[in-house]
């Protein structure tokens, strides 16, 4: 590699400081090398660094024969698109700012960032995130044109505003032979201090802010954990998590410039799964939620599969989980577990990975939720390097991570390189300072005084304690622990992970602050229990008839009652066991403002919305009647009448573990 | 975006139609004219002889008395095939699709008439064949993208939701670059969100290749919506043509619906 290591900051020894800066060196040291591959007509097409360079360049020259300049803001919405990459970096070549916007928001969550960031120019991806442009256009003065990249469905609009990218490109291309060394010169001025990248935090409370990263943040950070993890050019990831995260800015982005590796776009939303299958990448990064389904897919299907196979397949992963982790992380291990997993992985490991596209896969991130240590430990017996990752957007993505060798699905690993931590003695929530740490919100300067103090600490909201290896375990959000009316710490997100580690359990929501015992409401999982249902021949005609059946709540009691038994064996969480639970009619949605756009539960609006149900928790009622507003997927609304039941459960005496 | 429809020459007419079988009749005297770049909507109770129209007009059915006239080409008796060459193509109210066949396969099946090769270079392959196997499935690649379908193009059809399969039962028919699209029922037994996908799809198809499109469905809200005509059938017989609006006001056709007060 011709590349040196990042200075102990983060820092470039060459003096590069801005992503465009990494794309340029990788034109003229990586030309020939692929940079990004998308899919078309069933067809994988890709594009090398000297291709991307100049995509970038005619872009930036297009944007500035508009009249876009240094400082500006540039809207982009929609799926992972080569050109909305290029589109990202030809904004930051002028030194104008990006402003990522997650492609599921509607209309009004889109009005109010581009609203805020105040931006100028627009990218959307096609006619459905157009139309929803256009439709608060009169509402966004400051917003003097939108650019699309898929003509399709887009002849007949006739907008004034509206503009096409190719057509940009080709007006880049003039500008460019009219102004040879316009765009390096441009390029040349970007400094590591100038704000790359605006980020709008999806927040589980209030309004979203606008996280400002400067190149120096990125490009530190992203530094740091290539050399921590040894990524380099030969890797390959695909980029299907939301432009508008952060931590998917980081990889398919920043990382990829500076290691100069190839990032695959897939084909659509729905071909996720294929998509990895045919990429095979080596760095891969999901939410927890994405590893779950992986294996509840692989677990049904088995459960389908002949005898022979369901029996060498659970034979050999019994071999896995004794040896896996082992293995991988080379500690000794007997000569026959040896020859068995070696006979275990050309049977059953193997051909799984392959199907589950992770035969290439040498690092594996989870984060932004806590993972199930089943699950978790299911895909490190596999020999897929899975490790859990700490951060957040203020801090530019990590602030821990496992090491390779040292891994624990109850943490988060040790501070990352460069990181420092601390625990408020007080309040128990996590301060750190790192080369990520954001500048500010972008005019919200009250709320950067909140979150950062003078020293340059700032705080994550959440809540920790330091495992005796040195490993970072987050318990919750700051603001949510709370207390039992006897005094017990009650920590609810604690337990709903607990919950949701069960296959059937989908989304849990535990209260217990202020009062005499703990309660919570489930959503089961369709898929898990229409499963099991169709299994067992129970008959259902929709998700919340299936929610209300009697064997339904047996059996989510069972699951209770196990955590139950789980939580009183801790003599700290011993309190925090559920008594009285009910099954939610319907799932908990981000449409309907109960989660965040990443599936975090709000847990404020939540208490509004089913307060009611909330009090029948605590009261001795066996059912309720609810009447909620449930909104549809086309935006029109309407309302639900159903009778929910309230059942109690089993709770344990405190136990002390045995040894 | 509401574009004024450039609404072509009458490209299918059909004459005084009348099919029965046996002493049943199925039609009676219908005459209506499919103009150029339109979507005709063809309502009726059931047993109206909606299904019956669309089965003649791809010669199915051989009607008895009248004629259909294609492209100025007056013909009476016709088979499907023939139909089919000509340009027209059409989707059924039961899904016929092959099931174990994958929906490219299924798809491609929809070339079948453009194929040229023949039985010798098709069985040495490398060369002509090859060629035109990768045209075609360019061809196909592109319905695929357009109705969104990516993500199923391997996947055995019998495999498929019936939303889907509709929608690759659709993606046949275009890949046969029909001039003008029968559609029996295309949103039958579909939910909400499937059906606006369909309405969605068919005013792309429409728009986008200039196809003629003749659909039946019982929805009156995506009749409405999405035809520029309606013809109304009842017993046989036509009992209304006109712009959406105007047979929405028309009395035979309220009682039709609503049946009449005695």
């Amino acid at each position: 590699m011709s590349e040196t290591s990042a200075m102990p900051d983060g820092r470039d020894p060459l003096g590069r400081d801005t992503i465009p800066k990494f794309i340029a060196y990788n034109a003229q040291h990586r030309r020939d090398r692929p940079a990004m591959r998308e899919k078309d007509l069933g067809i994988w097409q890709s594009w090398t660094w000297g291709e991307v360079a100049d995509k970038v360049r005619l872009l930036a020259c297009g944007l500035a024969a508009m009249g876009f300049k240094r400082g500006d803001k540039l809207a982009i919405i929609g799926d992972n698109r080569p050109e909305l990459y290029w589109t990202l970096a030809a904004t930051q070549a002028l030194g104008a700012i990006p402003v990522p916007i997650y492609q599921d928001s509607v209309a009004d969550e889109v009005q109010y960032v581009i609203d805020h960031a105040e931006a100028r120019f627009a990218l959307a991806e096609n006619q459905e995130q157009v139309d929803k442009l256009i439709s608060i256009k009169d509402r966004l003065p400051k917003l003097e044109m939108i650019i699309f990249s898929d003509p399709r469905g887009m002849r007949h609009y006739d907008q004034p505003y509206l503009g096409d990218l190719e057509k940009l490109m080709a007006n880049g291309e003039a500008y460019s032979r009219a102004h040879p060394n316009f765009f390096d010169e441009e390029m040349a001025k970007g400094k590591g201090s100038d704000i790359s990248l605006i980020c709008y935090t999806s927040g589980t409370t209030g309004r979203p802010k606008g996280v400002m990263l400067s190149h120096d943040n990125v490009v530190r950070s992203a530094r740091l954990a290539i050399d921590f993890d040894k990524i380099n050019e030969t890797d390959e990831i695909l980029a299907y998590l939301p432009i508008a995260w952060v931590g998917d800015n980081f990889i398919s982005y920043a990382e990829a410039a500076i290691a100069g590796f190839c990032v695959n776009c897939p084909e659509s939303a729905d071909t996720v799964l294929q998509d990895l299958r045919e990429v095979g990448p080596t760095y891969f990064f999901a939410p927890p939620r994405i590893f779950e389904n992986l294996l509840t897919t692989v677990m049904i299907r088995m459960e389908d599969a002949s005898s022979l196979k369901r029996g060498m397949f659970h034979y050999f992963i019994g071999v896995a989980k004794r040896v896996g982790r082992r293995i991988l992380e080379r500690k000794p291990v007997s000569l026959t577990d040896r020859l068995l997993y070696a006979l275990g992985d050309l049977l059953v490991y193997g051909p799984l990975k392959n199907v589950l596209g992770m035969s290439r896969l040498r690092l594996a991130y989870t984060a932004g939720e806590a993972i199930g240590p089943d699950i978790f430990d299911f895909f490190r017996a596999l020999g897929i390097n899975l490790k859990q990752l700490y951060g957040q957007t203020e801090c530019t993505v990590y602030l821990c991570m496992h090491t390779d060798t040292d891994v624990n699905p109850d943490t988060v690993g040790p501070p990352a390189p460069g990181v420092e931590l601390k625990i408020d003695p007080t309040s128990g929530e996590v301060l750190y300072r790192s080369p990520g740490v954001f500048v500010g919100y972008y005019k919200n300067d009250e709320a950067t005084a909140e979150t950062k103090t003078p020293e340059g600490w700032v705080h994550t909201g959440d809540a920790g304690v330091f495992t005796d290896a040195g490993h970072l375990r987050i318990i919750d959000r700051a603001k949510d622990v709370g207390r039992l009316t006897d005094g017990s710490l009650f920590a609810p997100k604690y337990v709903e992970n607990k919950l949701k580690f069960f296959p059937h359990i989908k989304e849990a929501v535990a209260f217990g602050d202020k009062r005499d015992y703990a309660a919570a409401f489930i959503n089961i999982d369709l898929a898990a229990v229409g499963s099991w249902a169709e299994r067992n021949g129970i008959a259902y005609t929709s998700y919340s008839d299936l929610a209300g059946r009697p064997e339904v709540y047996d059996l989510v009691k069972g699951c209770i009652e196990k955590v139950n038994r789980d939580l009183s064996s801790d003599s700290s969480m011993a309190a925090s066991q559920i008594k009285r639970f009910l099954i939610l009619h319907k799932e908990l949605d981000a449409d309907d403002g109960e989660l965040t756009r990443t599936r975090k539960v709000r847990r404020r609006i939540i208490a509004e919305r089913y307060g009611e149900l909330i009090e029948a928790l605590y009261s001795d009622r066996d059912s309720i009647a609810v009447e909620a507003k449930i909104t549809f997927e086309d935006g029109r609304t309407g309302t639900f009448k159903a009778n929910l039941k309230v059942a109690t459960a089993e709770t344990y005496a405190t136990m002390r573990k045995a040894g | 975006m509401t574009v004024e429809k450039k609404i072509g020459p009458t490209l299918l007419k059909v004459d005084n139609i009348s099919l029965s079988f046996g002493g049943v009749k199925a039609l009676t005297n219908i005459s209506f004219e499919i103009r150029e770049h339109e979507i005709l909507a063809i309502i009726g109770p059931n047993g109206a002889g909606k299904s019956s129209m669309l089965n003649c007009i791809n010669g199915f059915y051989h009607p008895q008395e009248g004629t259909i006239t294609f492209r100025g080409q007056a013909r009476k008796q016709m088979r499907p095939h023939e139909a089919a060459s000509q340009g027209i193509a059409r989707t059924f109210q039961n899904i016929a699709l092959f099931k174990g066949m994958s929906t490219l396969d299924n798809i491609m099946t929809g070339r079948l008439l453009k194929m040229k090769a023949g039985l010798l270079s098709s069985a040495i392959y490398k060369g002509p064949a090859e060629r035109e196997q990768i045209e075609h499935r360019e061809y196909c690649e592109r319905i695929i993208d357009f109705l969104e379908i990516q993500a199923i193009r391997k996947v055995p059809v019998g495999r498929l939701p019936y939303g889907l399969q509709k929608r690759v039962e659709l993606a046949r028919a275009l890949a046969a670059e029909p001039t003008l699209l029968l559609l029996d029922e295309p949103m039958a037994g579909m939910n909400l969100e499937e059906k606006q996908d369909m309405c969605r799809f068919i005013l792309d198809v429409n728009d986008e290749f200039g196809t003629t499109i003749c659909l039946i469905e019982h929805d009156m809200g995506v009749v409405m919506d999405i035809s520029d005509r309606v013809v109304v059938l009842d017993y046989g017989r036509k009992i209304g043509d006109g712009a959406p609006d105007e047979v929405k006001n028309n009395q035979a056709v309220i009682d039709a619906y609503l049946g009449v007060q005695h």
